[in-house]
């Protein structure tokens, strides 16, 4: 038994008396001094936290971690989200108390190595992306995209003109574009794909007006496509007023090859956890640095890094600047490892990453194409969407195909999306794969379209191999239980109803 | 490039199972005049060459453990167990995905599970999320749930509540219908009452308050959920979590959201992030909160299983009508909260609150001897309180510096009426000698 059967909660390995952490005895100051707190101010109900020795505590968590998959256990063909090898010297570096134990509100003259690297990263951002600066405090690719927004409406209120309330997206954007824009109340419009897969430029046309704020696009696409009429687009929504907003969720295949300020985007963001490999930490800390052409830098939050005669220091903001997006200066640990990858990657690495991912991708989808349809004609870019329609007749849905992947030792891919393919799988290996993971990947996916034809339940029904197989999440909606005190409730309730 | 797997013939012989003769092939729909950008990058390094930069940089640091430091105001140097940093270390948890596979994810739920149960007892409110990326994001969240929830108009926020919070809300809501006035302090630097009661009327969709607040005081929120709720408002506390070990928690006080930074539950200060954005909030306002959810439920075998949970209110389903757009949280920061409130446990969590308590104590009451320096020794504090020097703060600072003391936050720079007033923050991790020499210090200035 690789895995502990053993699926209680801390709470319920909890037993009075057991202690983990020691803590100092001493008190400095004079005994009973506790004392005069009011009442009124102390807390009266008692903490229920699980008591558990230090070594009960390794054993629950590190069984946890078994119980899951990782780009550093399994193969992690996740589309859009670029699962690629986290280095471990970033970590080595992010975890080097010279940067853990810096406060944030230390002197500048103090932080001159951490200014150094915000700085150097900054620049190094600038250049791969071809912007003219960045802010470094959005939390996330969402928190990004917010923060483009403001930029986007700041913009617009200093220079006057129509009222622009529209922003565009895609019908194959990612659902943070549309929930960021109407976040701050713009009026979301969908823009159609055409036939292969790309913005409909006839249908862009109809949309544009004087009353539209911005486009929001990824590039490329998420269904794998570089936008081939990008010039064209991005001239368009200028023409008509409006901004353009680079989605970096999908930067990946362009390092060295191409630059998103150079297609004409005002602002965009970028994702360290994807790009910049860092790692993903189970749902976060991510990075969504936001970049922006010379004409939007006023409004950029503050402060940011400059270089002086003296070193490195915070400027302060300036005057039309839309404000501080974040406590502090952003994910700064994420930094520090995003900018170690930097320099290993180098002037010559660049392209390299960006050459691999676009060669697993297409080696990928010519290898499954004789058995899956594919999404969309010709090469793809870093990834490719498969659509499962065909499959329909036998009941196997595309998330049925992701769950059978996990038996084969594979995270599944993304499933069910983009929205505009029916029964979507959609593969990104990233550049970090060797090729036989890739064939080991494809003969699974192969083994499984038999299976769809001679076993289809084995698919429906799987895992088969998991401490766990298809959680119920209807009746996790229907009965939300969300914390052990929920458990506890629910417990006496189902006493009191038995009574 | 040490992290490519692919070799030369392997490109070249899957370039011809593609069936292109050459890589451009694979990209032409990218425009040529867009191809092959210039760009000024440094050479690539080895990594002996990046290990020696990063060395190189960092002793460009003075760190707060080089030197002796009082900084807090928002990040605290806190004392983290080291199975909490090994637990954090395992690439299990460190490089998996969000967990939208569930049974590929059992791990990673099952903690955001228990860190939602941990903060549900630590706040004494119902309901956690996953996590927030940090304490103003999620307060500026809070403020949003209460504009929405009450569909009103404006929103109170106390100005002892920490100024980049107060800032983050701003921007949140700048350009939007949505409104923020800000409630004064006193001589002591609680909250005004007076000014509360004149100002919450029926527009008021709610009020944020902070305990300890900016200035180290605890706040004495009697009555104050009642009167909130008597106008239909809101109450939106945010605490410091480590405090709530002896302190009345936002249950207690009534709030209806605690919204706040978790960074002192086992977090470094790591010039300031990640960090934690903690969200707890009541059953009624369930279905309005940001951010993911971690439920129990059964698998197809009747087994206990955890998922994603309420996912309707997230922006992959519901795209431009979701409850927020966030979508990368900060779960690793609430695995590291997770591992080092199971650590501390029922006892450990009151004793880390006194001995902080104790400190910070004991080093206002040597301070209230010296003579150039004013402490209000009246006042109840957690870890940190304000200094007011009868000399120039900032060459004061200057000389400490010099031998290695950081002696706080210096206040003017957030409230310009303070002048040469100053934060001084110390936690555990401080030791008597540590303390007295920096009275000592404080004496001879």
């Amino acid at each position: 038994m690789l895995i502990s059967l053993d699926d209680r909660l801390s709470f319920e390995k909890s037993k009075p008396g057991r202690r983990a952490v020691s803590l100092p005895k001493g008190r400095f100051s004079d005994g009973d001094s506790l004392r005069s707190i009011p009442k009124g101010l102390l807390r009266q109900t008692s903490i229920g936290f699980p008591e558990l020795s230090e070594p009960d505590i390794v054993r629950h968590f590190i069984n946890l971690s078994r119980k899951n998959f990782s780009v550093d256990t399994h193969f992690y063909p996740l589309g859009s989200c670029t699962m690629k090898y986290n280095p471990k010297v970033n970590e080595w570096a992010a975890r080097q108390e010279k940067f853990t134990a810096l406060h944030p509100l230390q002197s500048d003259a103090t932080v001159q190595g951490m200014l150094q690297i915000l700085w150097e990263l900054e620049e190094g951002l600038k250049e791969i992306s071809g912007m003219d600066r960045f802010t470094l405090q959005p939390a996330a690719g969402a928190h990004g995209e917010l923060t483009g927004m403001m930029l986007v409406r700041a913009y617009h209120a200093a220079h006057g003109g129509p009222t622009r309330t529209k922003v565009l997206v895609p019908d194959s954007s990612h659902g943070t574009n549309p929930a960021s824009a109407a976040l701050f109340g713009y009026h979301v419009v969908e823009i159609k794909s055409n036939s292969h897969g790309c913005v409909d430029l006839e249908d862009l046309k109809q949309h544009l007006d004087e009353h539209v704020a911005c486009l929001m696009l990824t590039n490329p696409n998420t269904l794998g496509l570089f936008e081939k009429n990008i010039l064209e687009i991005t001239k368009l929504v200028h023409q008509h007023g409006g901004l353009l907003y680079y989605d970096g969720a999908n930067l990946n295949p362009l390092l060295g090859i191409a630059r998103p300020g150079d297609m004409g985007f005002d602002i965009i963001h970028i994702n360290l956890h994807k790009t910049f490999s860092t790692p993903h930490g189970g749902g976060g800390p991510g990075a969504g640095p936001v970049g922006v052409k010379k004409h939007l830098i006023p409004f950029l939050p503050g402060p940011l890094v400059e270089q002086t005669k003296k070193g490195y220091a915070w400027a302060s903001h300036s005057s039309q600047s839309i404000g501080r997006v974040k406590l502090f200066h952003g994910n700064v640990g994420v930094m520090i490892r995003a900018y170690a990858y930097l320099k290993t990657l180098g002037k010559e690495g660049l392209r390299k990453v960006s050459e691999a991912a676009i060669l697993n991708a297409n080696y990928m989808k010519e290898m499954l194409k004789d058995t899956f349809r594919v999404a969309t004609q010709g090469p793809c870019m870093h990834e490719f969407v498969l659509s499962l329609k065909s499959f329909a007749a036998q009941g196997v849905h595309a998330g049925d195909v992701g769950k059978r992947l996990l038996d084969f030792g594979f995270h599944a891919p993304t499933v069910h999306f983009p929205l505009v393919v029916p029964e979507a799988l959609m593969i990104e290996p990233t550049e970090t794969e060797a090729r036989e993971t890739l064939d080991l990947f494809i003969e699974a996916m192969k083994e499984i379209a038999r299976e769809i034809v001679t076993d289809p339940e084995k698919v429906k029904t799987a895992p088969h191999t998991l401490p766990v197989r298809r959680p119920n999440d209807v009746l996790a909606a229907r009965k939300p239980i969300l914390s052990y005190r929920d458990q506890v409730r629910e417990k006496v309730l189902l006493a009191e109803a038995a009574a | 490039m040490p992290y490519l797997s692919l070799t030369e013939e392997e490109k070249k012989s899957m370039l011809g199972e593609i069936g292109v003769r050459s890589f451009d092939e694979l990209i032409k729909d990218i425009p040529v005049s867009l191809r092959d950008p210039k760009i000024l990058l440094s050479p690539s390094l080895s990594e002996p060459e990046v290990q020696d930069l990063i060395s190189k940089l960092g002793r460009k640091n003075t760190t707060t453990r080089d030197a002796l430091s009082f900084l807090g105001a928002g990040s605290y140097e806190h004392f983290i167990p080291a199975a909490a940093i090994e637990i954090v270390g395992r690439q299990e948890f460190m490089t998996a995905y969000t967990p939208y596979q569930p049974e590929a994810s059992q791990g990673t739920l099952q903690a955001i599970y228990e860190y939602q149960s941990l903060m549900t007892e630590l706040t004494g409110l119902d309901v956690s999320n996953a996590s927030h990326y940090d304490g103003a994001t999620s307060l500026a969240e809070a403020a949003l749930v209460a504009l929405k929830h009450t569909d009103r108009l404006k929103l109170l926020v106390a100005r002892s509540l920490h100024p980049h919070y107060r800032e983050t809300i701003r921007t949140y809501l700048a350009g939007t219908p949505y409104k923020v006035e800000e409630l004064g302090f006193d001589v002591k630097g609680n909250f005004n009452r007076e000014e509360l009661t004149a100002k919450l009327d029926a527009s008021v969709a709610g009020v944020i308050f902070q305990t300890p607040n900016f200035f180290g005081n605890v706040e004495d929120l009697e009555g104050i959920s009642e009167q909130l709720h008597a106008n239909g408002s809101l109450m939106i506390l945010t605490a410091n979590p480590l405090s709530l070990g002896l302190f009345k928690s936002p249950g207690e006080w009534g709030a209806d959201i605690a919204a706040g930074e978790g960074q002192p539950l086992g977090l470094s200060m790591e010039f300031g992030g990640p960090y934690l954005g903690y969200f707890v909030t009541t059953q009624a306002l369930m279905r309005r909160i940001p951010g993911r959810l971690a439920g129990l439920t059964e698998d197809a075998d009747g087994k206990r299983a955890f998922c994603l949970t309420l996912q309707a209110r997230e922006q992959h389903i519901r795209r431009e009508r979701a409850s927020s757009n966030i979508c990368s949280n900060q779960a690793l920061c609430a695995l590291a909260a997770c591992a080092y409130m199971t650590l501390l446990g029922k006892k450990g969590i009151r004793e880390i609150a006194e001995i902080n308590w104790d400190r910070a104590n004991y080093l206002r009451q040597k301070i209230s001897k010296l003579k150039n320096f004013e402490v209000d020794s009246g006042s109840i504090i957690f870890n940190e309180f304000r200094v007011k020097s009868k000399k120039p703060f900032a060459r004061i600072e200057e000389k400490l510096m010099a031998q290695g003391i950081f002696p706080g936050v210096a206040l003017e720079l957030f409230y310009p009426e303070l002048k040469d007033q100053f934060l001084v923050c110390a936690t555990e991790t401080k030791s008597k000698e540590a303390l007295d020499r920096f009275v000592e210090a404080l004496a001879k200035c």
